[in-house]
């Protein structure tokens, strides 16, 4: 039996806003089997985003939703998940949203390691906005505002948030849609700061700008670059130039943020 | 019983007044002169299970609050100038999406960094008009410890019976000073709560009118599945570009202050009934005026003065009245004439509005609004 999406959509909000070709839907179909899946209640699951695109996406959901101001995700979600640690938090947004005007926010939730699930939609520009480049922008990639070549080199979002102390750190692409809903599920199961990094495509504002001639050109890209992390290695140094590694890359133990605040709250009381 | 007394600084009592009114939730970031608040919540909040965060930075902490309180809790921040200027969209954000939040914010020297020590009463204008778009505006301006304590119970009350954030503003003398308080009994000062739908999950639209000007709000995680954004937004939560609603939305959110003007203000009018002399004034500088208006008593100068305790919405039809039998208003503050300005507008130019103005981080003595009045033909 098909997979009943229609439960987890809320009545009359589609269709979403989202171009042609854009991979955000099959991200949100991959972030809906991935709640079916852990068995999430909907009534106690907080769907957080910022600006842009991506953070468009929780409006569609059946979820408590919270789309807040640009970059401010994760710090408005922090709030929730301290307030109410029972509710299941996921926070989703786009590159720029995430990285750029949200990158204080990103780095200390990784830091505080709080039991929440970050997707980030990585189409490497700000399209919402136009396609003005974002740091996770190629160097030397074509942009509203890069017109003669982006002179900012990019970030790696994944070792971003393994450096700043996400506990479980994730990536796929729009193409491999089979594989996003397992990583999400894992992520949310995960106790800690979770990211799931989905590399994505954004045909109107960045494809058109660096010779991607057609969708499927770009979805071909991301096949051709992805090298599941076992296979990686497998690899040398020089066939794994220009690629980029899927699955799970990190995954560690460590204390979450809201158990040991409660901890800290026993300690408060009895020392009362 | 003897009730239970103190002595206590203006940030302590803020934060005890906070506890008071059911507050168990904090973020913040540190930043001079208000960081007791922080250190108070900090120790206090987690003996009652209450949650205290210390964030990455001002919007940071802005952003948690308003988190916090759509699960059905109580929030407060505490900040100065250069913390409140950050805050200053998520704050337009708390306004659009309705959202009880207290912000406490000791005024010092500014702009900028200024002078983080020195006492300032320059963030008034900054309340009403620092984040962009026509929004409502509660500022409370208290003047001493008792009166800061009592001012934060009002301020969650009016914050969650209005469904917006409300600002407490003392200025950095008040918030340090120490002074003898009387603790308030359980129950002694009213605790309002937001209130929660009665409707069923499936019929609940957060924005929903029928039921007047203030909708109930649902707590997330209570069963309630609702969208909170800070785009324009229809009755159930979602983004709309419709000019009617978006129009009908924006004067219903501005209206609910307004509209409630008589149970927000508060003032205090000390001699002013037979004054030729109005001093307005607020925080630490009313205290000065009061001691002034009592020396140019004596000295059989007819003084009064009138002690704004809300700075926002401001109480401008009560001044116009006054102005209509008054030979002069005089406006001490520690700016450069934000109340002086608010006063000109609205008293239609039946009196002059001299100022007494000081940004040089020392506070108005009643020495200089003796001498202001004796300039008063």
């Amino acid at each position: 039996m098909a997979f009943d999406y229609d439960k987890y959509i809320r009545p009359g909000k589609l269709p979403h806003i989202w171009c042609p070709g854009c991979g955000h839907g099959i991200v949100m179909k991959g972030l809906i089997r991935a709640i079916d899946t852990v068995g999430l209640d909907t009534k106690n699951t907080a769907i957080v985003s910022g600006i842009g695109c991506a953070s468009r996406l929780p409006g569609y959901m059946d979820c408590c939703t919270l789309h807040t101001a640009h970059g401010r995700a994760a710090a408005f979600a922090t709030g929730v998940k301290m307030a109410k640690p029972e509710m299941d938090v996921i926070l989703v947004g786009g590159d720029g949203d995430g990285t750029a005007i949200g990158g204080n926010h990103f780095i200390h939730a990784c830091r505080r390691n709080i039991n929440m699930t970050y997707i980030i939609l990585n189409n490497k520009i700000y399209g919402m906005t136009g396609g003005q480049f974002s740091p996770a922008t190629p160097t030397g990639a074509k942009a509203s505002t890069t017109p003669y070549g982006n002179p900012d080199p990019a970030f790696d979002i994944a070792k971003l948030a393994i450096g700043a102390g996400a506990t479980f750190v994730a990536r796929g692409t729009s193409f491999h849609a089979n594989q996003i809903d397992k990583l999400i599920a894992e992520a949310i199961q995960h106790k800690g700061f979770s990211v799931v990094e989905i590399l994505d495509d954004c045909p109107t504002t960045y494809g058109r700008r660096n010779k991607f001639k057609s969708v499927i050109e770009m979805m071909n890209h991301l096949k051709d670059i992805a090298v599941p992390v076992k296979a990686a290695e497998k690899m040398s140094p020089e066939q794994l130039e220009g690629k980029i590694l899927t699955g799970v890359l990190f995954k560690e133990e460590r204390p979450e943020y809201t158990s040991e605040y409660a901890k800290l709250i026993e300690r408060a009381k009895a020392a009362k | 019983m003897a009730k239970k007394v103190a002595f206590l600084q203006g940030n302590e009592a803020a934060a005890q007044g906070a506890l008071y009114a059911g507050c168990k939730f904090f973020a913040g970031y540190p930043i001079t002169p208000s960081t007791e608040v922080a250190e108070v919540m900090s120790a206090e909040l987690p003996k009652i299970g209450g949650k205290f965060i210390q964030m990455e930075d001002e919007i940071g902490a802005m952003a948690a609050i308003l988190g916090a309180s759509l699960t059905g809790t109580k929030v407060l921040t505490s900040t100065s100038g250069p913390g409140l200027s950050l805050k200053q969209e998520l704050i337009g954000y708390g306004c659009i999406a309705e959202i009880p939040a207290v912000i406490f914010n000791v005024m010092r020297g500014g702009p900028s960094t200024g002078m983080p020590t020195g006492p300032s009463q320059s963030d008034v204008m900054c309340a009403k008009w620092g984040t962009h778009g026509d929004h409502p505006a509660i500022c409370l301006v208290p003047a001493s410890v008792q009166e800061t304590y009592e001012e934060m119970v009002r301020a969650f009350n009016l914050a969650e019976k209005y469904r917006t954030p409300v600002m407490v503003m003392p200025d950095e003398i008040v918030a340090h000073m120490r002074e003898r308080i009387v603790f308030p009994e359980p129950g002694e000062l009213e605790v309002i709560n937001r209130t929660a739908p009665t409707v069923p999950p499936e019929q609940y639209k957060p924005y929903d009118t029928s039921f007047g000007d203030v909708p109930p709000l649902a707590a997330y995680g209570s069963g309630y599945k609702y969208h909170v954004t800070g785009l324009n937004k229809m009755q159930d939560g979602f983004p709309t570009t419709k000019a009617e609603i978006v129009q009908a939305e924006e004067e219903r959110q501005v209206r609910k202050v307004e509209a409630n003007k008589a149970d927000i203000m508060k003032w205090e009018e000390y001699l002013v009934d037979d004054a030729d002399i109005v001093v307005v004034a607020y925080g630490s500088t009313s205290r000065s005026a009061r001691f002034a208006v009592n020396e140019a008593r004596k000295n059989g100068l007819k003084a009064g003065l009138f002690r704004l305790q809300t700075f926002w919405p401001f109480p401008e039809e009560r001044l116009l009245e006054i102005s209509k039998k008054v030979k002069a208003f005089i406006t001490p503050e520690m700016n450069l004439g934000m109340c002086n300005g608010v006063v000109k507008g609205c008293i239609e130019g039946n009196a002059p509005v001299l100022g007494i103005f000081r940004v040089d981080g020392e506070p108005i003595n009643p020495g200089q609004i003796v001498d202001k009045m004796k300039e008063v033909k």
